[in-house]
């Protein structure tokens, strides 16, 4: 049977990321349940290394694409590099995370391959022999169970969600593909790349986001929600009125027209808890809110909340963690 | 440059979302529809290009059910020249049969440049653009937050993972935009006027085979019990 499972790695910079773990054990999980072959595919730079270090979590086979052409990412150029994998590995289901880089790859390779695609799922199983995915929609106000009507099929995995695979002692067959790019295959060039001075993890991967909302009164008093975010080592977010304010960038904005997230720890400060704001993050594992109106709604999803105002409560919650963290 | 902008009418995002007594689909009844909030946006960008005299002609197309001429005619009262609408009652659809019904419509349009959301607020699946690419033959470039129309192509930055990617992207092309590119403007009392007077035409939807079959649509987890508690008590390590 030519059912095989085929998870994509992500990898940056520094490596392999959080997610590729994520992805290759829930296709692990999956493609045993299913009783199909099992491959994991990395594609862009040093391939071999990562290859040999994903490959200790015990998936059986890596194939790995490296060219210059992918050295930088492409919608292009990535599928491609995927399409050549799945036709490799005979694959009929293709997992990759919905991080930034996924929700652009998964439909662009979706796409190539003539597949369908379920974007964003936060549980995958296989109860009568076929694979069903449950993934939130409108926001998260409620979620559907799906099947392919047919294969193959790009499932795209919310990060933070799926069990990461351990690593071990494994050690996988690698085999180096060579798609090959020609002229015109990569139809975008991508000019330039502009980074702030501080490069931030993306609020969709972050285990931790601590947010502020208009009851931080002003862009001057931010500081308070970063410093906080900086000792729990989190990263920060923003209401949607803080952003249409212009006190903070919109990539920060966590909501149904913002960035949906699922971290660890999620902490609200002066933030209402408006449907829109709730939509986005209110599958957080850990929601802490601090308000100072304990009517606000904000308190329906958190699982602590302060009633308090946040210039009294941020800097003692500031010197609460940082005491913790020292001892 | 051509533009066509791609509208989609989904639930207003302050809607409560109940599910109907199928278990398939959401319950309509008091939920108000509006014009997806990252579609208005890409129809911002295309009229103020046509104001600026960068872009000949602003069109928008819609592939929904018959009550959605409100939010074509939203489009044209901001400023788009004409509409059409495929007329489609199917309650939802997925993202490959979406593009592979609305690019036959795109296609005889000989559009330059296609415009939409980098998702729709009700499906969340930020798909259809991708298809509609690979149906038009054409590149497709994701998360917009600046576009400068150049010589036969565009200069797109798009966000992605905390930093800002510059890429140039020939024409024709598909771009979906994200928020931060351009506010969209408020409809006016003359641009409701002028907008009974443009072209809005229905045609219906052609059928297509969807890919991905909902078995049972459900509310979300619901959340344990919060506490209320002090700054001490907080153990959040
Ligand atoms: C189409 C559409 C899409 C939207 N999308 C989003 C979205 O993606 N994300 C989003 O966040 N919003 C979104 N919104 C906006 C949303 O409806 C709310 O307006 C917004 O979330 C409110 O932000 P806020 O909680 O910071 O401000 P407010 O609602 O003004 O709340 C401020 C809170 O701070 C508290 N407060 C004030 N002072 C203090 C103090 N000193 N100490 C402690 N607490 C204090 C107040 O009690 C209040 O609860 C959207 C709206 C629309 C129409
Ligand atoms: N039924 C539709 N009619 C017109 N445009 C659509 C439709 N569905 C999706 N789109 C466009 O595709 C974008 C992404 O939608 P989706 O891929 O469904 O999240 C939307 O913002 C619209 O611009």
């Amino acid at each position: 049977m030519s059912n095989g499972v085929l998870a994509f790695a992500e990898t940056a910079d520094s490596g392999l990321k959080k997610s590729a773990w994520e992805v290759v054990g829930a296709g692990a999980r999956l493609a045993e349940e299913l009783g199909s072959s099992f491959s994991a595919v990395i594609v862009g730079e040093d391939t071999t290394d990562r290859a040999a270090e994903l490959g200790r979590c015990g998936v059986p086979r890596i194939y790995t694409v490296e060219d210059p052409a992918l050295a930088r990412y492409t919608s292009d150029g990535y599928s491609a590099a995927l399409a050549a994998a799945v036709e490799r590995a005979e694959a009929e289901i293709i997992l990759l995370p919905a991080t930034a880089m996924g929700k652009d790859l998964g439909p662009a390779l979706a796409a190539r391959i003539s597949a369908g695609i379920i974007t964003d799922a936060v549980e995958v199983s296989a109860p009568d022999g076929g694979l069903v995915a449950v993934r939130p929609v409108y926001a998260g106000k409620t979620r559907i169970t799906v099947a392919p009507a047919a294969a193959p099929v790009v499932v795209s995995l919310r990060p933070n969600v799926f069990e990461p695979a351990a690593e071990g002692e494994g050690e996988a067959e690698v085999i180096a593909l060579a798609p090959g790019f020609g002229d015109g295959a990569i139809r975008t060039v991508v000019k330039d790349v502009l980074a702030p001075e501080v490069r931030k993890v993306d609020l969709t991967e972050a285990d931790i986001i601590v947010s502020g909302g208009r009851g931080m009164k002003g862009p001057e008093h931010f500081h308070l929600v970063e410093e906080l975010a900086e000792a729990l080592g989190g990263v920060v977010g923003a209401s949607r009125a803080v952003v249409d304010a212009g006190w903070r960038p919109h990539s920060e904005q966590v909501g149904q027209t913002g960035k949906t997230v699922s971290p660890k720890l999620y902490v609200a400060l002066g933030i209402s808890g408006a449907i829109q704001h709730l939509a986005g993050m209110s599958s957080s594992r850990c929601i802490v809110a601090v308000n100072k109106d304990p009517e606000a709604p904000i308190f329906q999803v958190a699982d602590y909340g302060i009633v308090g105002d946040v210039f009294d409560v941020v800097p003692a919650l500031i010197a609460a963690v940082k005491e913790k963290v020292s001892s | 440059m051509k533009i066509l902008v791609l509208l989609k009418r989904v639930p207003d995002t302050a809607a409560r979302i109940r599910v109907a007594g199928d278990g398939l689909h959401i319950d309509p009844s008091g939920v108000e529809y509006v014009m997806n909030p990252y579609d208005e946006i890409a129809v911002e960008q295309a009229i103020q290009w046509k104001e600026a005299g960068r872009a000949e002609e602003v069109k928008v197309l819609c592939l929904g059910p018959k009550e959605a001429t409100k939010e074509i005619r939203t489009a044209l009262a901001m400023g788009a020249d004409s509409g059409i609408l495929l007329v489609d009652e199917a309650p939802a659809r997925d993202a490959p049969s979406t593009a592979e019904s609305l690019a036959e419509a795109v296609k005889e349009g000989g559009f330059d440049l296609v415009l939409c959301g980098w998702k729709a607020v009700d499906t969340d699946d930020g798909a259809v653009a991708h298809f509609l690419a690979a149906h038009l033959e054409v590149p497709c470039v994701t998360f917009a937050t600046k576009i400068e129309p150049g010589e036969g192509s565009l200069t797109v930055h798009r966000e992605v993972e905390g930093v800002e990617e510059v890429v140039e992207v020939p024409l024709p092309a598909v771009v979906t935009v994200q928020k931060g590119l351009v506010e969209p403007r408020y409809t006016s009392l003359k641009g409701i006027m002028m907008a009974k007077r443009k072209k809005l035409e229905e045609r219906s939807a052609a059928a297509a085979e969807p890919r991905i079959v909902v078995r049972k649509m459900s509310p979300p987890p619901e959340r344990p019990e919060g506490r209320i508690v002090g700054v001490k008590a907080l153990q959040v390590y």
